[in-house]
């Protein structure tokens, strides 16, 4: 029986982007969670208040950052989990690859477009 | 005279009487990890409401936290992101070489802190709605 469970080959680069996506989202996440729930009070959002956060270079740049770092980890865990370890090949391999990086995009796309309307930074 | 058997692999969810710490651990941090990549494409779309404007991006945010089952969800989302925040800095040690040797202990840990930030976070998650 394994030591060590992981669904990653512990020496390729996504593996590498993971580790050092996880170490940088371990903090943000847990801020973003605090800040938005407990400091302010999700019920009690308004436009100007985000807009207020999101027009600071700080905030904005971490925000985005967030956005391409969770998109990154989420999506290779998800491609690591369906084609790796279970050792999805051939057109499968393709499909599953360009699903989810035309989701990735989307994704980001909409939350930078997002982020733009609500800062005064540009 | 050694005696050997095999387990069977952690995917074979019928033997899950037979799975160790370590496989459970894998087990969940992949659960939370769809929740959260789930979440995060709904979380892009709510907030994507600012783009039709002040008022749409007000009225969907505070209708949303108007429900209770909202909520709930919330305090459900806060414990899979604990988990998955606590898991992982347990998996970045032990990639690291750090603390193979507990990691069934640190994995306890990493539930009973999980347990413990979500309880005492409900307050905070449902004042207001009930």
């Amino acid at each position: 029986m394994a030591e060590h469970y992981s669904s990653f080959d512990r020496s390729g680069t996504r593996w590498l982007l993971q580790r050092l996506t996880a170490a940088f989202l371990v903090v943000v996440l847990a801020f973003h969670f605090f800040l938005l729930h407990f400091v302010n009070h999700a019920a009690d959002v308004t436009f100007a208040g985000t807009s207020a956060r999101m027009s600071t270079w700080t905030y904005f740049s971490l925000m985005v950052l967030f956005l391409l770092t969770a998109t990154f980890h989420g999506v290779n865990g998800v491609y690591n989990t369906l084609v790796k370890r279970d050792g999805v090949d051939g057109w499968k391999q393709t499909a599953i690859t360009a699903v989810l990086v035309v989701a990735s995009l989307i994704m980001v796309v909409q939350g930078l477009r997002t982020a733009l309307v609500w800062t005064n930074l540009f | 005279m050694s005696q050997s058997y095999d387990r069977g692999t952690v995917e074979d969810f019928g033997r899950w009487r037979s799975f160790t710490a370590g496989m459970w651990a894998w087990i969940f941090h992949k659960f939370t990890g769809w929740v959260l990549i789930g979440y995060l494409f709904t979380h892009i779309a709510v907030l994507s409401t600012a783009l039709a404007g002040e008022t749409a991006y007000e009225n969907t945010i505070v209708g949303l936290e108007g429900l209770a089952i909202v909520r709930l969800l919330e305090v459900g989302l806060l414990a899979v992101a604990v988990f998955h925040i606590l898991n992982g800095v347990r998996l970045l040690f032990i990639d690291l070489g750090k603390g193979l040797e507990a990691q069934e202990e640190s994995f306890y840990a990493s539930l009973v802190l999980t347990g413990a930030i979500t309880v005492a976070s409900v307050p905070t998650f449902i004042s207001g709605v009930f």
